[in-house]
């Protein structure tokens, strides 16, 4: 009853910019999230750090851009380098020595990475926000008939694809695909056949966290105050995006994202007193799926062999 | 090689009895704990108000003759944090008066550890009359929360807005109190449909776009959005991105750099109450602080660092006429502050440990805060 309401009382301009909101947060969803997903589909763990590896990047580049005054298009070359570096060092120093070791472990390793990232920039950074370095360029403001769009909640999807397309053709049509698929296969056979599996896993980590990179910088320019625990809550949300596409499914996670998203943004539409619960919706859509389809939307039902 | 250790240990034992002789010292020195959130998302208020009370130890270092030294604990802006610290401040470090904190939440989550440990503490910038109501041991140096509220509420109706929204951070003790107090005396001058929306967020929330939207659709004259500096400045930002274009009226808490850094020229013509401004500074301890701070952290002084000096003045000024280190006394002694002479004013404090002083309006104009009003007690 109150859904119908919802929906008579809203005006067509008022709809259409709920959708333009849902649509710019559920792309910048799915970014992160495609991160998430390919480091668990090759190496079933979930990186934990992930969010705070965008935290991390968002610094780079406010260090970039307001402290050494680069010019942002080689600032934003410069995190996405450095940023994938980062990941690959967070890979040696906490995931490899842990190679044959039981999955807990690794996933222990990974929060403990977490919490390093967090509290070593709040020790480095301080606990203050700072502001995400303004580009005018992507912050200034479109208006299409009474609806707002902010540049940058046009490029964002329009990357999301890009990154998308790109990561298939990588997984699907090159040598270092192929070798990914087979270590996420089996890595010890993988290993017998000859792939330096430390490098590839290596590999992932650093395309991971150049997606992060990405995300990192859209995610600034929307939201421009950084502070040491920014990467909490987007890390959760992106993990539940890609959980609910499918874990280890990279079109998955971009499907997770948009329905996460839109989801957030339409419920506080349409139910205008349920707004200080829209975290809540992310966890329980969580649950529900992971009831009813815990491999999610688009993940392969498997059987795990005795 | 003997030689050596010989000496080391000669050493070691001369500087431990230099140990046990500095401890029977100890007496001539009277512990005040802060204590403050230093890190996390409340650290940018934290720090301000650390400035007021070192800057307050720097001026007034000793009290009966004795020196005071100050034992700094941080509360990590988090309510559990915030309980154990407290309680490490009274039991392992033995403090005589707690100073703190920023935040109604972290203070009211100690008002139960000084309660039962009976050691006076005065909060710095915590608002929600919660802390200091049913707690005898709780005092502040800021004004409360209704009449912050009230306060808000008479100066939109003032400018002509009678239709408002609000728009609080729902996980803030502050905010929601806040927004209570604003909307009860905004119904009471502008009629009883004149909030015409009440929306929520969560702390550390970074998008707004669904509930501004549907507000943007009601077309408020005026929105009060009471909250956490970071999210009240996206917040802004985004409402006018969307186009909104209604004033935003808010709380103390806005009063610090960050506010204006992340929120830029969208939060240019906000207007919140404080309780400081140097056009108001009047009394001889303002003057005085207003120097020595320029020349400590060479920049402007906030309301939080004001606040957080007079606190250190109310706890000084109760353990002078308390005329002894213990706590109890010292409690029996804050309760009866009167005309107390501090940077924000003259303090006199109520039955329930709250000051009776009036509060500042202020804007952000050209990148800088600016007064533009001031309200006092009726």
């Amino acid at each position: 009853m109150e859904f119908f309401q919802g929906l008579l009382n809203m005006s067509g301009a008022s709809f259409a910019q709920h959708m333009v909101n849902g649509i710019s947060l559920g792309s910048l969803y799915a970014l992160i999230a495609i991160g998430y997903t390919m480091v668990y589909g090759i190496l079933l763990m979930i990186n934990f750090a992930h969010g705070d590896i965008v935290m991390m990047a968002c610094y780079f580049a406010y260090f970039g851009i307001t402290i050494f005054h680069v010019p942002w298009y080689f600032t934003f070359i410069g995190v996405i380098v450095a940023t994938a570096l980062l990941g690959a060092v967070i890979e040696r120093m906490a995931y490899r020595p842990l190679r044959d070791a039981p999955k807990n472990s690794v996933l222990i390793s990974a929060i403990g990475a977490s919490f390093l990232l967090e509290n070593l920039a709040n020790y480095l950074f301080s606990g203050r926000p700072m502001s995400f370095p303004d580009i005018p360029l992507l912050s200034q403001n479109i208006a299409v008939g009474s609806i707002k769009i902010q540049a940058i909640s046009l490029v964002i999807p329009v990357i999301t694809v890009i990154s998308l397309l790109v990561l298939l053709h990588i997984v699907n049509h090159t040598k270092t695909g192929m070798a990914m698929r087979a270590v996420s296969k089996d890595y010890e056979i993988a290993r017998v056949m000859g792939i330096n599996i430390d490098n590839i896993i290596s590999m992932t980590f650093i395309i991971g966290s150049a997606l992060a990179a990405i995300g990192a910088i859209m995610w600034g320019i929307r939201y421009p105050g950084i502070t040491p625990y920014l990467g909490v809550m987007p890390g959760l949300k992106c993990f539940i995006a890609a959980v609910i596409g499918g874990i280890g499914n990279i079109k998955g996670a971009v499907l997770g994202g948009f329905i996460l998203g839109l989801g957030e943004i339409l419920i506080v539409a349409f139910f205008p007193e349920l707004s200080g619960y829209r975290d809540a919706f992310a966890f329980i859509v969580l649950i529900i799926i992971l009831f009813y389809r815990p491999t999610g939307i688009l993940g392969e039902r498997t059987t795990e062999k005795v | 090689m003997s030689v050596l250790l010989v000496s080391a240990l000669a050493v070691g034992v001369l500087t431990g009895c230099g140990g046990t002789k500095k401890d029977a010292e100890k007496s001539d020195v009277i512990k005040i704990g802060v204590f403050l959130p230093l890190t996390g998302d409340n650290a940018a208020g934290g720090e301000l108000e650390l400035r007021g009370i070192k800057l307050a130890n720097k001026l007034h270092p000793e009290v009966l003759g004795k020196k005071v030294e100050l034992v700094i604990a941080d509360n990590k802006s988090d309510k559990a944090e915030a309980a154990s610290v407290a309680a490490r401040l009274i039991e392992r470090d033995k403090v005589k008066v707690i100073l703190g904190s920023y935040g109604s939440s972290l203070s009211m989550a100690a008002g139960n550890i000084v309660k039962t440990s009976k050691v006076p503490a005065i909060g710095t910038s915590c608002t929600n009359p919660q802390v200091t109501a049913n707690n005898d041991y709780y005092f502040r140096a800021c004004f409360i929360d209704p009449f912050q509220g009230t306060v808000m509420a008479n100066y939109a109706f003032k400018n002509g807005a009678r239709k408002v929204a609000i728009i609080q951070e729902v996980s803030n003790d502050y905010a929601v109190g806040l927004a209570k107090f604003f909307k009860d005396a905004f119904i009471k001058l502008a009629g009883p449909d004149s909030v015409i929306e009440v929306a929520n967020y969560q702390t550390g929330d970074k998008d707004f776009s669904a509930i501004l939207t549907n507000i943007k659709a009601m077309n408020p004259d005026a929105i009060f959005a009471p909250g956490n500096f970071t999210e009240s400045a996206l917040l802004i930002k985004q409402a006018r991105q969307l186009g909104i274009t209604a004033p935003f009226l808010g709380g103390d808490t806005w009063e610090t750099q960050e506010f204006i850094s992340v929120g830029g020229a969208d939060v240019e013509g906000v207007a919140f109450s404080t309780a400081f401004d140097r056009e108001k500074a009047t009394t001889a301890e303002a003057k005085k602080f207003l120097d020595e701070y320029v020349k400590e952290y060479k920049g402007e002084p906030s309301a939080l660092s004001a606040l957080a000096y007079d606190a250190y003045l109310i706890a000084i000024d109760g353990i002078k006429r308390a005329n002894s280190t213990d706590s109890v006394k010292i409690r029996d002694a804050i309760a009866t502050t009167k005309d107390m002479e501090g940077v924000t004013g003259k303090t006199t404090l109520d039955k329930n440990g709250d000051p009776i002083k009036g509060a500042v309006i202020k804007t952000v104009k050209d990148g800088k805060f600016k007064y533009i009003d001031f309200v006092d007690v009726k």
